[in-house]
């Protein structure tokens, strides 16, 4: 076997954008001034971005927000237009940069189908031809005759990853689809990006989510300022992300760093993140498994008395869990500046499918706050049972079924 | 692997343009989205499609009350009511299509900043929407022409050969307006008086005849909208009107406004992709 063929070809690409300073939009400006020069800011999204990608590949591209990730596939989609550098691709493009855009909700499903279709590149005929499998796929068959107005969002969900699943592309270049959506519609992603590589589609993922990139991804690439920070191993370039995010967050400083109730008074709080039974650091658990949130810290004063703690807390920012080193009636030894921390919370996942966030805290004595982070990581929760609330609490089910005045009952779990 | 897998070699991504990736892309695309948009003009409404012949012959049936029982306008002008009926379906496809242009691609910034497709295709869009309601109007204009008494003639089928400079106009000047108003916000208010000028400059509610001798040919020679309709008068309503060439002067004269619309056209064509490339960023 040879080198793979080559799907996607980067070659020093520059994107700078020229953002007027003050608005100028109108003939007014010009025809009073007709040779100034509207003075701008340049923004350089890209610079000199590099990168082949292979046939059948399915390529992350990270980075912080501005990172250039969303105007990379854009140029790469063919909506921007490059300032400099080539873009090469092999076969049919088809960009999602959004789920279901170009819907028209006053139209049926076979109507979006054929505009959608047309738009990727198919004759309405051929649009039309494939419409039977994307119906299959989105499971839509009982709803034809509906305009898509009076589809549920989980319908219109389906039919936007149907036909991304259906496209006849070549190169599918997605962007942050996932950005919203429960812990069923990641279900449903999940689903369709295992079908693309199943289909060895090459797919260009752009997001924020590191589950996702280490979950899918072969290879991926870390944009920092529209620069390549580096390609390679997901678990490498997200735990490189990962760096990044800290590096930034300590530069911003202050004790309103990241979320609005940062602090940073004494300690400073590092990296993280979940580990599972064998110790990978993964994104996301399932349930029922073991897994350890770990927490690195590193004291920069002196703290008498230290409590050190996390709490996990749902979208909505109920909190579902906490647990700190304070044993009741008990001082803990002072900490000496230097002296790094690891803190292990070892626990069971007894939690329903969702997504989670993780906060960490660090006290002197019981009410001083040395240290907060506010949603410093997060991790997801799968399962296959259907489930309702907070805590899947450990229980059994068991539904009798009787039929009035009969003397056999039939009892079934 | 992709059944497309082989054979398929790579190719430059320039980025967007205004008519590329492929004349018959270009097609699909138009006809779809102008089906689709036309399809969507009366959609909810009672009547649908029909409106298609019911509003231009509403706005005929004031304007006709207005200027022949009010006004006394069209007393010596031959098949009036028909000349009026006609004159305004063509005027309202133009204006129509145009008015509606302008904003055309700011309103459609989800799809120009988040699909891939030659941008041409929106105002092209919105043309052949206008169209197939033209069309529909154009029945409504020769069941008139029957029912009022004017003779059949087979000048009647030269229609289309005015259709065709009318389009273009159309096309042009639509492409025009949605360009320019993706850098210029100040487009949508010019456009509103322009095209109130352009319709009490050219013959509509008034015959080429009412325009004093001395301006005549000036009105002719400027606006070629005035020729289209002084042309389709002559071959649809009253075979006794001058007619454009015998109006302006000579055959040599009747250059002038055709020369106008391929300038139109061609300005069009030079602003809308020398443009089209930034527009997805600048919305």
């Amino acid at each position: 076997m040879g080198e793979p063929a080559v799907a996607v070809d980067v070659a020093d690409l520059s994107k700078t954008f020229q953002i007027p300073r003050h608005h100028v939009m109108a003939l007014k400006e010009r025809a009073l001034h007709p040779l100034r020069r509207i003075p701008v800011t340049e923004l350089h999204a890209l610079r000199n971005v590099s990168q082949q990608i292979h046939k059948g590949e399915f390529f992350g591209v990270v980075g912080r927000n501005g990172s250039g990730k969303s105007t990379l596939l854009k140029c790469l989609a063919g909506i921007y237009r490059p300032d400099e550098g080539a873009i090469r691709i092999a076969g049919r493009v088809v960009p999602f940069i959004e789920l279901g855009v170009g819907f028209n909700l006053e139209m049926t499903a076979l109507d979006n189908v054929v505009i959608n279709g047309v738009m990727m590149g198919m004759s309405p005929r051929e649009a039309r031809r494939r419409f039977p499998e994307v119906i299959e796929f989105a499971e839509l068959e009982n709803s034809l005759d509906l305009k898509l107005k009076n589809y549920s969002s989980g319908m219109q969900v389906r039919l936007a990853f149907a036909l991304m699943v259906q496209a006849d592309a070549d190169v599918l270049l997605i962007d942050e689809v996932l950005a919203v959506g429960d812990a069923s519609f990641q279900q449903k992603c999940f689903d369709v990006f295992y079908e693309l590589r199943r289909r060895g589609k090459t797919v260009v993922l752009v997001t924020h989510d590191m589950q996702m990139i280490e979950r899918f991804c072969g290879r991926a690439m870390l944009l920092h300022h529209g620069r390549v920070d580096e390609v390679g191993e997901p678990a490498a370039v997200a735990r490189r992300y990962l760096d990044l995010n800290f590096e930034a967050q300590e530069r911003d400083a202050g004790p309103t760093a990241g979320g609005p109730e940062d602090v940073s008074l004494g300690v400073a709080i590092g990296d993280v993140w979940v580990e599972a039974e064998d110790g990978r650091r993964v994104g996301s658990v399932r349930q029922g498994e073991r897994f350890t949130i770990r927490a690195e810290l590193l004291v920069k004063e002196e703290i008498e008395d230290p409590e050190v703690g996390i709490t996990i807390h749902n979208d909505d920012g109920l909190v579902v869990f906490g647990t700190t080193t304070r044993e009741p009636g008990r001082a803990e030894a002072p900490l000496a500046p230097g002296e790094v921390l690891q803190l292990r919370v070892a626990l069971r996942n007894d939690l329903a499918p969702a997504r989670y966030f993780i906060d960490c805290g660090a006290h002197e004595g019981e009410h001083r706050i040395v240290a907060f982070r506010w949603r410093v990581s997060q991790f997801l929760v799968y399962g296959n049972r259907r489930q309702l609330g907070l805590v899947a609490l450990d229980h059994s089910l068991e539904l009798e079924v009787r039929r009035a005045g009969a003397e056999a009952a039939e009892s079934r779990r | 692997m992709s059944p497309h897998a082989a054979g398929s070699a790579l190719r430059d991504i320039g980025g967007p343009s205004a008519y590329g990736g492929g004349a018959r892309r270009l097609l699909y695309l138009t006809w779809t989205m102008g089906l689709t948009e036309y399809r969507l003009t009366y959609f909810g409404s009672a009547l649908g499609y029909l409106w298609s012949l019911m509003r231009p012959l509403l706005l005929f049936g004031v304007l006709f009350v207005v200027f022949t029982q009010i006004v006394k306008f069209g007393d010596d002008i031959e098949n009036y009511p028909v000349l009026l009926l006609l004159n305004i379906v063509l005027f309202n496809f133009f204006a129509d299509a145009t008015g509606k242009s302008v904003s055309l691609l700011v309103d459609r910034e989800p799809i120009v900043r988040k699909m891939q497709f030659p941008l041409m295709v929106l105002p092209l869009a919105r043309v052949l929407a206008g169209s197939f309601n033209l069309g529909i109007s154009l029945v409504a204009v020769f069941l008139f022409l029957l029912v009022y008494g004017v003779d059949p003639r087979w000048t009647w089928l030269l229609l289309p050969a005015m259709l065709v400079p009318l389009m273009l106009l159309t096309v042009a000047v639509s492409m025009l307006l949605s360009a320019l108003y993706v850098r210029f916000r100040d487009v949508m208010p010019i456009w509103a008086v322009l095209s109130s000028v352009l319709f009490y400059g050219s013959p509509v509610l008034y015959a080429i005849e009412a325009v004093p001798e001395g301006y005549r040919r000036a009105v002719l020679l400027a606006n070629p909208f005035a020729d289209i309709l002084e042309q389709t008068r002559h071959w649809v309503v009253d075979p006794g009107a001058a007619g454009m060439v015998t109006a302006i002067g000579g055959a040599g004269w009747a250059l002038v406004p055709a020369a106008s619309v391929v300038t139109v056209c061609a300005l069009a064509v030079w602003v809308f992709n020398r443009e089209a490339p930034r527009i997805a960023e600048r919305l």
